[in-house]
C-alpha cells in the first residue's frame, strides 16, 4: 500500500512541496491571494505613491518618491495634495454630493427593487426563472449604449415628453436631461439588478411557515411584513444596498452623460483632475480619499453584522 | 378551581344531543384536478384531543390547514364554536397552530417568540410579559427566555412552539406532527406532557400524525384518513379492536390477514373457508353476511398463543414451524410458517424468567379463540 502511494507522482510532488512548507490548501488559497496582490494591492500602492508626489510638467507628470541626492537615496513625500482637498470646498462638496446622490439612489433602488424581488421569489418555478432572466437581460447590451438610450428618452424632444404631451398630461416639455433627476434615473436604472438579485436570493429562502405562524398568532399581513419579512431579509437588503451604493458613489459615466454642469460627483472631478488638469497627484489623492470614505462605513457595518450574528 | 370536565371521560360523541364544537361539513379541497381532501364531514367536541391519522399525502395536513385558515376549501363549510369561519382570515380565527418544523421566528428570542401573539392582540406589554413567564414555567423553559431558537435543542424548540401556540389560550389548538422531530424517548415523555397540558387547560386539540402509536396514546378519538377521506372514526380501543376495513386493521398495529369465503354459521360461531390458513376459521358471527361471500379475517399477533403441545379446547388450531424469533425484552415476536406456506406473526409476553424459550425450526401449535378473528368485508 505504502509502496503504491510513494510511487504515485502526485504523492511525490505533494511530499516535496510539504517539505518546503506548502500544502494543497495553501496552494488553493494562494491563487486569489496572488490575484489580489497583483491587481489590487500593487495598483493601490502606485496610486498611493502618486498621491504624495508633487505635480510636475514632465512624463510622468509627478515627482519621484525616491530621490538620489548627494548623500544617497531619500524619500520625498508630501501631504499637500490631501490638504488641498480639505481646503478647496469643491472637493468636499463633490464628496458630499456623491454620497447624497448614491444614498438616495440606493433608497430608490431598494423601494423599487424590494417589491420586484418579493414578487419574483413568490412566483412559481418556471415563471421565476423567466423573470430573473428579464432582470439580467439588460446586461447583454452595452452599458454605455443603454445610458445613451436614456438621453433619447429624457431629452426635451424625447420619447417621454412626446408621450406625456400627446396624452395631455403636460403642455410644455419637462426639463429632465442635464439635471440631477436624470442622474438619479440613470443610476437607479443601471444598478437596480444589483439590488434585486441579492434580495431575491434572500427572499426565496424565506420559509412560508414563518409567515403563516405570524398570521396564526394574529398579525395582519402588513404587520407580518414589517416584523418578520423585513428583519429576516436584512442581509439581502444590506448586500443589495452595498452593491448599489458603492459603485454609485464613484460613478462617472452616468453623471457625465445625463447630468448637467451643476451635477457634482466625485467621479467627474477625478476625471477632470486627471485628464483636463493633468494633475495626477491631486487626482490620486481624490481616489484614495474616496476609498477611505467607502471602507470605513463598510467596516463598521461588517462589525455590526458580526456582532448581530453572535447574540 | 373546578376541574374542567374532560371529554375523555364524558365521551360527548356518544350523545346524540351533544353540540359539536367543530363541525366540518362536506369539505373538499382540490389542487388542480387532485382532491387532497375529498368530501369530509366530521364533528369534534369541546375538550377533545382528536388525532387525524394517516400516511403521507392522505390530506390530513390540508384539513388542518383549512381549519387554521391557510387554505380555502373548494367546497363545504367549517364551523368553529357555532360560527362559520369561511370568511374569517387566519389572523382573526380563534385557533392557533403548532407547526411541523415549529416555524419559530429565528431572529427573536424565546420570550419574544412567545409574547408575539399577545402583543398583536393588543395586550399591554407588562401583562403580556407576566403571562409569558407563567407559560415558560409551564413548559419548563424559564431559564431559556433570552435564548434564540437556534441555541436550543429540538425538544426545547418543540416546547417553545407549544408555549407560543398556547399563550393566547386558543379555543382550538391545531398541532401538525407535534412530536415528529423528537427522538423516541423524548417523544414518549412529551406525549404525556401534552395530554396533561391539554387536560389542565380544557382546550380542544386536533393533532395530525402519521405515527399510530402516538395517536393511540394521545387521543380521545382517532380519525383514520386515506386518499382524502376519513375511513374510520373511533376511540383508540375501538379502532384497534374493531377496525371496519383491511386498511385500518393493517394501518393500526400489526395484523395477520387471511382471505376466505363464508361457509355457514354453526350455532354461535361462523365458519370461514380459508385455503390460505389450511383450516376452516371459526370466528364470532356478524350480521349481514351471505354464504360464499369473500371476506378477510384479521387476527392480531398477541391474540395467538404459541405452544409446543397441542392445546385443549381452542377454537382454531394450526401447526407450523418457527422461522424467526425476535427477542425484544418484554416480548418476543415469532414468525411461524404454516403448512399452507403462509407466515404468521405472533407475539408472546415474556412473563416468566425460567421459560425454556421456543427456538428456530421448532414445530409449534398456534391457537386462538373464535373472538380473536375480526371479519372484514371492506
Amino acid at each position: 500500500m505504502s509502496a503504491f502511494q510513494a510511487s504515485s507522482p502526485w504523492r511525490k510532488t505533494a511530499a516535496l512541496l510539504a517539505r518546503i512548507g506548502l500544502t494543497g490548501r495553501m496552494l488553493i488559497i494562494a491563487v486569489p491571494m496572488i490575484w489580489l496582490l497583483v491587481f489590487f494591492l500593487a495598483p493601490f500602492l502606485v496610486v498611493m505613491k502618486i498621491s504624495v508626489a508633487d505635480p510636475m510638467i514632465a512624463r510622468p507628470p509627478y515627482s519621484p518618491l525616491f530621490v538620489q541626492g548627494p548623500d544617497g537615496w531619500s524619500i520625498k513625500a508630501t501631504i499637500g495634495n490631501y490638504a488641498y482637498l480639505w481646503e478647496d470646498s469643491l472637493y468636499i462638496n463633490a464628496y458630499w454630493s456623491s454620497i447624497k446622490i448614491a444614498f438616495f439612489s440606493t433608497v430608490l433602488a431598494l423601494l423599487i427593487g424590494y417589491p420586484m424581488s418579493y414578487y419574483i421569489a413568490r412566483s412559481p418555478e418556471p415563471k421565476r426563472s423567466l423573470l430573473l432572466l428579464l432582470i439580467v437581460l439588460p446586461f447583454w447590451t452595452s452599458f454605455l449604449l443603454r445610458v445613451y438610450a436614456w438621453i433619447g428618452i429624457l431629452k426635451t424632444k424625447g420619447v417621454l415628453n412626446a408621450m406625456l404631451m400627446k396624452i395631455g398630461l403636460i403642455n410644455e416639455p419637462l426639463i429632465i436631461m442635464q439635471t440631477d433627476v436624470a442622474v438619479y434615473i440613470g443610476i437607479v436604472y443601471t444598478y437596480l439588478p444589483f439590488m434585486i438579485l441579492p434580495l431575491y436570493a434572500n427572499l426565496v429562502k424565506l420559509d412560508d411557515s414563518l409567515l403563516e405562524a405570524s398570521a396564526d398568532l394574529g398579525a395582519r399581513p402588513i404587520s407580518t411584513f414589517f416584523r418578520i419579512t423585513i428583519p429576516l431579509s436584512m442581509p439581502g437588503i444590506v448586500a443589495g444596498s452595498m452593491l448599489v451604493f458603492i459603485p454609485a458613489i464613484g460613478e462617472f459615466v452616468i453623471p457625465a452623460l445625463l447630468g448637467g454642469p451643476d451635477t457634482l460627483m466625485i467621479g467627474k472631478v477625478l476625471w477632470t483632475e486627471f485628464f483636463s488638469n493633468r494633475d495626477w497627484p491631486v487626482a490620486s489623492a481624490v481616489a484614495i480619499a474616496m476609498l477611505v470614505l467607502l471602507v470605513i462605513p463598510i467596516m463598521l457595518l461588517r462589525l455590526a453584522q458580526s456582532k448581530g450574528a453572535d447574540t | 378551581m373546578a376541574e374542567p370536565s374532560l371529554a375523555a371521560d364524558a365521551k360527548p360523541w356518544k350523545n346524540a344531543t351533544a353540540k359539536p364544537f367543530i363541525r366540518i361539513k362536506n369539505i373538499t379541497k382540490k389542487f388542480g384536478e387532485f382532491a387532497a381532501v375529498d368530501d369530509i364531514s366530521l364533528d369534534i367536541y369541546k375538550g377533545e384531543l382528536f388525532c387525524l391519522l394517516g400516511g403521507s399525502g392522505c390530506g390530513k395536513s390540508t384539513l388542518l390547514r383549512m381549519l387554521a385558515g391557510f387554505e380555502t376549501p373548494t367546497s363545504g363549510s367549517i364551523e368553529i364554536d357555532g360560527q362559520d369561519v369561511a370568511n374569517i382570515a387566519a389572523f382573526d380565527r380563534p385557533t392557533n397552530m403548532m407547526f411541523q418544523a415549529y416555524a419559530l421566528f429565528p431572529h427573536m428570542s424565546v420570550e419574544k417568540n412567545v409574547v408575539y401573539g399577545l402583543l398583536r392582540e393588543g395586550v399591554p406589554k407588562a401583562e403580556a410579559m407576566d403571562r409569558v413567564s407563567d407559560m415558560l414555567r409551564l413548559v419548563k423553559l424559564q431559564d431559556f427566555a433570552k435564548r434564540k431558537p437556534h441555541q436550543l435543542s429540538g425538544g426545547q424548540q418543540q416546547r417553545v412552539a407549544l408555549a407560543r401556540s398556547l399563550i393566547k389560550q386558543p379555543k382550538l389548538l391545531l398541532l401538525d406532527e407535534p412530536l415528529g422531530a423528537l427522538d423516541k424517548k423524548l417523544r414518549e415523555e412529551t406525549q404525556f406532557e401534552l395530554i396533561h397540558i391539554q387536560e389542565s387547560l380544557g382546550a380542544t386539540f386536533i393533532v395530525v400524525t402519521h405515527d399510530q402509536e402516538e395517536a393511540m396514546t394521545l387521543s380521545t378519538r382517532i380519525g383514520v384518513m386515506k386518499d382524502g377521506k376519513i375511513v374510520q372514526v373511533g376511540e383508540p380501543p375501538q379502532i384497534y379492536e374493531d377496525p371496519k376495513s383491511k386498511y385500518v386493521a393493517d394501518f393500526i398495529g400489526s395484523v395477520n390477514m387471511f382471505e376466505g369465503t363464508v361457509d355457514v354459521a354453526v350455532s354461535d360461531t361462523l365458519r370461514i373457508k380459508s385455503p390460505e390458513a389450511g383450516i376452516d376459521l371459526l370466528v364470532a358471527p356478524i350480521a349481514g353476511l351471505k354464504a360464499n361471500q369473500a371476506v378477510s379475517i384479521a387476527i392480531r399477533p398477541e391474540r395467538i398463543a404459541v405452544t409446543r403441545h397441542k392445546p385443549e379446547g381452542a377454537a382454531n388450531i394450526v401447526e407450523g414451524e418457527v422461522e424467526e424469533v425476535a427477542y425484544l425484552g418484554n416480548l418476543s415476536i415469532y414468525r411461524v410458517k404454516l403448512a399452507s406456506g403462509k407466515t404468521l406473526k405472533v407475539t408472546k409476553s415474556n412473563l416468566l424468567h425460567d421459560d425454556v424459550p421456543i427456538k428456530w425450526d421448532e414445530k409449534v401449535f398456534l391457537s386462538w379463540s373464535n373472538a380473536a378473528g375480526i371479519v372484514l368485508t371492506a
